[in-house]
């Protein structure tokens, strides 16, 4: 990226990246109701995450970014995540350690934190993570930081301090133009990820990882919703084929629904 | 598949990293290519440049050859998750680095060294193994194969059957017998004399290129002769020993692909009003494949930190090989079993692990074999010497 003058500006950018029970996984539900049951259960990043992680080193690669941070709020674990982030391209990791289950405005807020510390003229997020499903974060941060955002990112462009966001949305394509520093969240079409070679695996064991307990950055992290009851989806009995629309219309009267 | 004895406790973050990421690749891009390329017997030429770009080829050899200094853990890791893909592609990668680079790596000169082990972690350079010979399987001590010491090089003449990589290799680590012991060579195989046919009708490990070596007054030049290979069989069993390793973990992936087809098949196929999965008979044979995967995993794991210690011995591997291969195989079956008709289709991958699994059974020692070196060990007593 280069100023109006010529120079070369160094774009940082960060990465927030979740780890999240592993998209193979079928979750059960406990027992009790009180929640899904994670214990034991494969994790990995965030798949969301792991397409902003790859767009956030394309960048690199093409010399528009000089310097990628990744960023992951969690348990020890977390760390894993962080190192899978780095052995894709990432240059250096923060953990924000915490044994809690942060909330989107929670993880906003740290990340807004963590932005002013270190810099950043770009963040790039998953739009959801596939835990949760809030589609929050990303919002409630451009918000935080009074930053434009373009959420959904299936095509970024950068150019000087603009960046060009392109965007799938019903019925067609959206692009926005938005001047730095900005909030991107990325959706499924964006890049496909690479896979991490062993050599770079092996590299990423020597970059920096610094982790920080979370009430370093005192925030008010205490989550401001409570889980009333969680169930598995009803099942679902199959469908049946019909041969015309009058027996449509006879099944539908007959089940009462018209 | 689960991880049922919370294995993963006792790995690293770089194993677990590279396992993941080979389990993604190879759901991505392997699993779909198999059935086409097995049914037509083709091994896919992408593999190649595509394992030597994620950085498996020679992985735990040290990084001035073109290694990565990888853990023995991280190698058996890799075997495994490529075997969850195919026997023939692990077969490739464990050819390469254990039974190709490693014996120039531990017997070759530093010149050797040099000229070779890095091209052939980039794969600008195949290679493949000769021991096997049409009269000499089981007994390798038996070859024919000859070298003979001419001015500047030896004369090389010979039949190697049942060769991995050959129809495809740039060289060729040959054994011969000299006048004095079994010896390791380096064959090009542009040497004149040098031939390859390949080997057709194979119903096993279909996706791996296999073929015949004919060495007809071979001229190999002195630099070709591996000087680290002067104590007869020792050599060649060595390399053997690195590969069976790499195969117990293997066969192990295999298994597991056929386990979790089993596992899901049943839950989804119904019969008599109820998935097959709530009938006792397919539940005992489920319990039984996950905890042969399970204990196979424990042995698999002990002997990779042994081997990283430098502490396991060959009649370790060669239990964990036997045991391996022998519980995989019977996985395969069952799982074959539990899938009906549809087992034995392509398209459900079973059958093609479940036939894999018979070369992969033999090779590299026999099973039986195998059980005669761990009696050895036992008795005192050699039963095949
Ligand atoms: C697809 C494929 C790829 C291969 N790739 C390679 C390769 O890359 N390089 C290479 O050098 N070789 C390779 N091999 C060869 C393989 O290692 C041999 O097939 C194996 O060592 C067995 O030898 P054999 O086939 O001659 O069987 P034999 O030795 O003839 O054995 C036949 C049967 O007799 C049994 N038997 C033999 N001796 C005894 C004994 N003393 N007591 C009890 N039972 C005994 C065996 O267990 C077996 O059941 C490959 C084989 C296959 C099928």
């Amino acid at each position: 990226m280069r100023d109006y003058l010529g120079a070369l500006l160094t774009m940082k950018i960060l990465v927030a990246v979740k780890r999240v029970v592993d998209y193979n996984v079928k979750v059960r539900v406990k027992s009790d109701h009180s929640n899904v049951d994670i214990a034991n259960v494969k994790m990995s990043m965030n798949p969301f995450d792991e397409i902003a992680v790859e767009e956030a080193v394309r960048l690199k690669e093409k010399g528009i970014a000089e310097d990628i941070t990744v960023v992951s709020i969690g348990p020890a674990k977390c760390q894993e995540t962080l190192r899978t982030a780095l052995a894709l391209g990432a240059d250096q990791a923060i953990h924000v350690e915490t044994d809690a289950n942060l909330e989107p405005l929670a993880v906003a807020k740290c990340l807004k934190a963590l932005v002013e510390r270190e810099q950043v003229q770009l963040v790039i997020l998953g739009k959801q993570a596939i835990d949760g499903d809030n589609n929050q974060t990303g919002q409630m941060l451009a918000a935080l930081l009074d930053w434009p955002q373009a959420t959904f990112a299936s095509a970024v462009e950068c150019q000087a301090d603009k960046v060009a966001v392109t965007r799938e949305i019903d019925g067609g394509l959206e692009t926005l133009s938005l001047t730095l520093p900005a909030v991107i969240t990325t959706d499924l079409r964006l890049n496909e990820p690479r896979y991490a070679s062993l050599p770079n695996i092996m590299k990423a064991k020597k970059k920096p990882l610094n982790t920080i307990p979370v009430t370093e950055l005192n925030i008010d992290v205490s989550p401001r919703l409570t889980t009333v009851k969680v169930e598995a989806p009803a099942e679902r009995d199959a469908g049946i084929k019909l041969e015309s629309v009058e027996q449509l219309v006879e099944k539908l009267k007959v089940e009462g629904l018209i | 598949m689960e991880d049922f004895l919370l294995l993963d406790n006792q790995l690293a973050d770089d194993e677990i990293i590279l396992r993941d990421n080979l389990r993604r690749w190879v759901d991505a891009e392997v699993i779909p290519k198999m059935p086409n390329a097995f049914e037509q017997a083709i091994f896919p030429k992408e593999f190649i440049q595509q394992t030597a770009d994620l950085g498996l080829l020679g992985m735990t050899l040290p990084q001035q050859y073109g290694g990565s200094e990888a853990s023995y853990i991280t190698y058996g890791l890799a075997c495994q998750e490529l075997e969850r893909g195919d026997s023939g592609l692990r077969s490739f990668v464990s050819v390469q680095s254990s039974l190709c680079m490693y014996p120039i790596f531990r017997y070759g000169s530093e010149q050797q060294k040099q000229r070779f082990l890095k091209k052939m972690a980039q794969a600008k350079l195949i290679g493949c193994f000769g021991l096997t010979e049409p009269d000499a399987g089981s007994d390798p001590a038996s070859m024919k194969t000859t070298a003979k010491k001419v001015a500047g090089g030896w004369l090389l003449n010979g039949t190697k059957m049942w060769i991995t990589n050959a129809p495809i290799a740039d060289l060729a680590i040959v054994w011969a017998k000299t006048s004095e012991g079994i010896r390791g060579f380096i064959v090009e195989t542009e040497f004149k004399g040098f031939s390859c046919n390949e080997i057709s009708h194979k119903l096993s490990l279909r996706a791996s290129a296999t073929g015949e070596l004919v060495l007809q007054d071979v001229f190999v030049p002195d630099e070709n002769y591996l000087p680290g290979s002067d104590r007869g069989l020792g050599a060649p069993l060595s390399c053997l020993n690195q590969a069976r390793y790499g195969i117990a973990w293997g066969a192990i992936g295999a298994a597991m692909a056929c386990y979790e087809k089993a596992v899901e098949y049943s839950l989804e196929r119904k019969q008599f009003d109820k998935p097959i999965a709530s009938f006792q008979l397919i539940q005992k044979d489920l319990a039984e494949m996950l905890t042969e995967i399970v204990k196979a995993q424990c042995f698999n794991l002990q002997l990779g930190k042994l081997k990283q210690e430098n502490k396991a011995s060959a009649v370790m591997v060669s239990m964990a090989k036997m045991n391996a291969c022998r519980e995989a195989l019977n996985i395969a079956r069952q799982a074959r079993n539990i899938l009906g008709a549809n087992g034995i289709s392509l398209e459900y991958h079973i059958i093609r692990h479940m036939n894999n699994l018979e070369t992969v059974f033999t090779y590299e020692g026999t099973d039986n074999v195998h059980h005669l070196i761990v009696g050895r060990h036992i008795t005192g007593i050699s039963a095949f010497e």
